[in-house]
């Protein structure tokens, strides 16, 4: 046995071990285990009482049993009653085995806590230190509830010991994370945040944790630590290497401490005092300016610890965004570090890159390191170093470099470790639609990612390229041919086969003028793969077959009989078999003109999210990706959906999406008509009214309402914002600090669907994030209930919960669907409630859903206009305002708003919920100056109210 | 913070486990047994971080022994592997030149030792120095375990 044991070794219990280790199977271990078991079960049973030191050293060997992965039920007692032991070894093992093994049993937490509190008002600092490792090591609840208020004061109690201090700084600290409404700082706060000019330098770094913590949840009470710490930061940043005795490590000064100073600061914006953050700023340069130095050691641990630090840095000026200068260093030492030859390095360089191509300052400094990306991207021989690198290059994508990026991505695919595919295929996808220029380039590259990896590919990205190729019709051609020549190769992909057969089925005519893709070949290309496929696509591929019948009359009769065959109308699988059935019937008995009709093209697919980024968020989780979509959607607003299709006139409105499918479902249903004789103004569509600003002010929010679980009062500025909405769809709703709701929506007779992006601004996450929509006539409604209230509703508002915690930095959405059963007045409301640090933050604003959301425009003559004009006599039925423009009447802009210098008149029609119809009929006439707005419509309620929406909008 | 350290042989046995955050043993053992195999199964010379779900994983060998710290994802990966680095030293000032086996034999000074130089998954105290002598202070209180408690100088 060998002599190892130091202090008082316990005999028999490296006996026990030394038996244990010449155990030649488990077996036998596990029979020496139970002998031991048994033995110290007699000893503890016994009626002789046991010394401190038998007892001391059997609780040893139940808690090395229990390490060793075995169950320990009994001891607990024993070694609970070490604890009151006067002898320090006693007492030491006790809270060993109980730090180790005591979970929240609540009968022992009672009695553990009565020799904590004894040991703690010992006096007596080991006993001290001991008692609040404690209470970190267990951190239950109870713990919590007996000790969070006697903690503080030790910690900040004048004659408290040095390393007393350390522990209840940190012991503290557990507790506040395990329960921080017990934890209650107010009166100790202004102390705390003092011990970081504590002489010593073991507090300071303890008692910094603590105050990181209670910082991120309260930075306004912890605010006057900033400056403490950068004068902190600066003193050790300027210290010779020898000043800081053994804090300095390696010839590094203190960097543990230096580092928590930089994180402490990455909690508050820069410092707003100049001579505290020229300070800072000097701090920086120096970390930087180090960092060129010579190294005063040769060995790892000092480049280590010098470069934490300078990572540490770098992430403050991230964090700052502020300083060009500084990123731009930031970037070029990173890119230093690229080439390192140390692989930690090159990870973190590559790591610390990704958020520093956020920032719009370094964006294109990081740009510039592309090639050494791509290249370790290649050539990498540790698996999380190039999962680093495809992140970056993601990260650092653009429209410039979009094209080089994602065939770099693709061709490093046929190689890439099976861990990452799904992911990377994701991001190729993203990618590629992000900033498709041109769509042919987008459906090469899908195409090729299911080539290459074709088994990753999920259901989301291969919907996606349908979705796209059915919404863009420019497109359409050559995605037939681009598949049909793809499903040439002898083996391929059956999502290829998918995609293939849905494309054909949909576009097959329009390649099918070349003879060598007419429409017999086609079929028999896509047939040919046919018994080769799973169950699912061969139930797509039947109804690619009978749409080709309706496309080709000629390939009936060849299609009718496959269908025909036993194969099919004899399948086992009822779902093909059933296809096969109905598909043959209804090809035999329909009309030409019947199968055209339900076999049409696919209408264009609605405008939603991107599925697939949504799944790779998913993956991810939240927070994840969705900085930088956000980002980038403000970057590349629009871009892609200002396409072609767009009406003439609506090139002013940017979709703040950059989703590729708004393009058809956003078409202007009321677009200007261009004919001659219009006296019209089009008040209604979107893009007849420049209205002000997207921006909302944001004064006035930023008093969040008080925290109460009721949902706060609307905000008093609502009816403003419901005004900058009537003829807006799209838009920031509301910003404050904390957050933003930006809206979409799109309206199209009586249904409506808004899209809430809930943006988190801050770095912290909020938890309990829960939004409720309540219609007017204050009812909450679920989906549950709606079918039930409908009799007594004027607008059903449908939506899902939303994910309760949004991560710092990240954004959500939420999709309404509303449908307007009858006219109405009031907005419905929007609660919003969530927790941010300690405090609960309610506000409730109204959601832009006005009356006239649900109006549609008709166009007529002007003799039909005044006939249905007279027809509305009754004088309730009229509302009418007169009133000076609000916004300038400048002709420019009057032209655009206004065809026609005179009276202008536009009548509409509403169309409304099934059981109301209401017609409504507007007319304006503009005079210097004033406008006279005149609306009549069959209920007098709804005249009134719009009117008075309409009337704000001039 | 940190939220377990975890030191197992070659062969992957355990050797010192500490948890800084309270977890059910059955999720305890599924760590465990992600832990080792991940760990061991890196080749040479690859970089000592790895991205484990939420938590950065810093590993570094010493002789037979694998040393494996998991921080939270906003931590310094640089630093955690000189926490590693420093936790090392102290052991080997303690037992003088340590090895695996004075690790497997004293337990439970190792985690004595983790105790003064970690706390609830934070840095306590980096001073070698420091460290070392509240040790040696408490080997002391040991060696004169008979009398009642009495002032020992912990920080002369």
């Amino acid at each position: 046995m060998p002599a190892v044991s130091k202090g008082d070794g316990m005999r028999g219990l490296a006996v026990f071990i030394s038996d244990i280790r010449n155990c030649k199977s488990k077996e036998a271990e596990i029979k020496r285990i139970n002998k031991e078991l048994a033995n110290i079960r007699s000893k503890f049973k016994g009626d002789k009482a046991l010394d401190g030191y038998s007892k001391k050293k059997y609780v040893c060997k139940l808690l090395f049993i229990f390490l060793l992965g075995h169950d320990i039920d009994f001891g607990h007692m024993e070694a609970v009653n070490l604890l009151s032991s006067n002898k320090y070894t006693e007492k030491q093992i006790g809270y060993l085995f109980i730090s180790v093994l005591v979970n929240s049993n609540s009968e022992l937490i009672r009695l553990i806590n009565n020799a904590i509190k004894n040991d703690l008002s010992s006096r007596n600092p080991t006993f001290m230190c001991l008692a609040l490792h404690c209470i970190a090591n267990v951190g239950s609840r109870e713990m919590a509830e007996a000790f969070a208020s006697e903690i503080p004061r030790i910690l900040v109690a004048g004659d408290t010991m040095d390393s007393v201090k350390q522990s209840a700084a940190l012991c503290l600290l557990r507790l506040y994370k395990t329960s921080p409404d017990l934890v209650l700082m107010g009166e100790w706060t202004s102390r705390v945040v003092h011990l970081l000019n504590d002489q010593h330098m073991g507090v300071v770094t303890a008692a910094i944790s603590l105050i990181t913590c209670l910082s991120q949840k309260n930075p306004d009470e912890f605010k006057t630590c900033v400056s403490l710490a950068v004068s902190r930061l600066s003193r050790i940043v300027s210290s010779a290497s020898t000043d800081l005795q053994d804090y300095t490590y390696y010839f590094v000064p203190a960097p543990w401490l230096s580092c928590k100073l930089l994180r402490l600061l990455q909690c508050y914006p820069p410092p707003e005092d100049g001579a505290v953050k020229g300070r800072l700023v000097e701090c920086l340069e120096t970390i930087l300016n180090k960092a060129q130095e010579p190294p005063k050691s040769k060995k790892v641990q000092h480049s280590n610890a010098k470069n934490a630090i300078l990572f540490e840095a770098i992430s403050l000026i991230i964090h700052y965004d502020s300083e060009p200068n500084l990123l731009v260093r930031a970037c070029n030492q990173l890119g230093q570090f690229l080439q390192h030859r140390e692989t930690n390095l090159r990870y973190l360089a590559l790591e610390s890159m990704c958020t520093l191509a956020s920032s719009e300052f370094s964006h294109e400094a990081v740009k510039t390191h592309i090639e050494t990306v791509i290249n370790a991207l290649k050539t990498e021989r540790d698996v999380s170093v190039r999962q680093r690198a495809a992140d970056l290059l993601y990260a650092m994508c653009d429209r410039s470099n979009a094209k080089q990026i994602v065939a770099e991505m693709l061709s490093y695919l046929e190689t890439a470790d099976y861990s990452i595919r799904e992911e990377m295929v994701l991001k190729v996808a993203i990618l590629a639609e992000k900033y498709a220029v041109d769509y042919s380039w987008y459906v090469d590259t899908i195409l090729n990612l299911i080539r290459i990896a074709g088994d990753y590919v999920s259901e989301e990205v291969w919907y996606r390229v349908i979705q796209i190729v059915i919404n863009r019709d420019d497109v359409q051609g050559y995605a037939a041919k681009t598949v049909f020549e793809a499903l040439q190769a002898p083996a391929c992909h059956e999502n290829m086969v998918k995609v293939g057969g849905y494309i054909l089925g949909e576009f097959g005519n329009l390649i099918a003028g070349d003879p060598r893709s007419s429409p017999l070949v086609q079929f028999n290309l896509l047939h040919s793969k046919f018994h080769l496929c799973s169950v699912p696509t061969r139930a797509l591929l039947l109804s690619a077959y009978i749409k080709f019948i309706n496309l080709f009359p000629e390939t009936k009769t060849t299609i009718q009989e496959v269908l025909r065959c036993d194969s099919q109308i004899r399948n086992s699988d009822v779902e093909l078999q059933q296809r096969a059935v109905e598909y043959l019937k209804l090809s035999s008995i329909a009309s030409t003109d019947v199968l055209a009709t339900v076999l049409e093209e696919m209408p264009p697919f609605p405008e939603r999210e991107s599925s697939i980024l949504a799944k790779l968020k998913k993956k991810k989780g939240p927070g994840a990706v969705s900085v930088t979509e956000l980002e980038d959607n403000k970057r590349e607003g629009g871009e892609l959906n200002g396409g072609a299709d767009r009406g003439p006139d609506s090139a002013s409105t940017p979709s703040p999406s950059g989703d590729l499918l708004g393009i058809r479902a956003a078409a202007p249903i009321g677009a200007a008509p261009a004919s001659a004789g219009s006296l019209l103004v089009d008040v209604f569509s979107e893009a007849g009214i420049a209205v002000s600003s997207a921006a909302v002010n944001d004064e006035g929010f930023l008093s969040s309402a008080p925290p109460s679980e009721d949902p706060a009062p609307p905000l008093s500025v609502a009816d403003d914002l419901l005004n900058k909405f009537v003829c807006k769809n799209n838009g920031v709703l509301f910003e404050n600090q904390l957050l933003q709701i930006g809206i979409k929506s799109e309206y199209r007779q009586n249904l409506g669907r808004m899209y809430l992006f809930y943006g988190n601004k801050t770095s912290v996450q909020f938890a309990s994030f829960t939004t409720t929509v309540s219609c007017p006539g204050e009812l909450v409604y679920s989906i549950m209930f709606l079918k039930f209230l409908n009799c007594c509703v004027q607008l059903n508002v449908q939506t899902k919960p939303v994910e309760p915690l949004v991560e710092g930095g990240a954004q959500i959405q939420q999709v309404l669907n509303i449908e307007c059963l009858t006219d109405f007045i009031d907005a419905p409301l929007l609660n919003i409630k969530f927790r941010y640090g300690g405090g609960l933050q309610n506000l409730t604003l109204k959601l832009p859903v006005t009356i006239n959301k649900f109006f549609q425009p008709t166009e007529m003559a002007s003799q039909d206009f005044f006939q249905r004009w007279k027809q509305l006599s009754q004088p309730q039925q009229e509302a009418q305002k007169i009133f000076k423009a609000n916004h300038s009447m400048d002709t420019e802009v009057l032209k655009a708003k206004v065809r026609l210098p005179s009276p202008i008149c536009k009548p509409r029609h509403i169309l409304h919920s099934p059981c109301i119809p209401v017609g409504c009929i507007v007319c304006v006439c503009v005079c210097p100056q004033m406008y006279r707005l005149t609306l009549r419509c069959s209920k007098d309620l709804v005249s009134q109210r719009l009117c008075d929406l309409l009337a704000e909008q001039f | 913070m940190m939220r377990f350290l975890l030191l197992f042989s070659r062969q992957g046995r355990l050797r010192l486990q500490k948890w800084f955050t309270p977890m059910m043993d059955r999720e305890k053992k599924k760590i465990i047994r992600d832990m080792t195999t991940m760990v061991l199964s890196r080749q040479p010379r690859t970089c000592n971080f790895m991205q484990w779900k939420d938590l950065k994983i810093i590993y570094k060998r010493y002789a037979s022994l694998y040393f494996c710290l998991a921080i939270e994802s906003q931590e310094n990966e640089l630093l955690a592997l000189e926490v590693i680095h420093r936790y090392v030293e102290l052991l080997d000032k303690y037992f003088g030149n340590v090895c695996e086996l004075d690790i497997i034999f004293n337990f439970e000074k190792a985690y004595f030792i983790l105790d003064e130089f970690l706390m609830g998954g934070e840095i306590q105290e980096t001073s070698k120095q420091i460290v070392n002598r509240s040790i040696d202070a408490s080997d002391m209180l040991q060696e004169d375990d008979s009398s009642e408690w009495y002032e020992v100088q912990l920080f002369g």
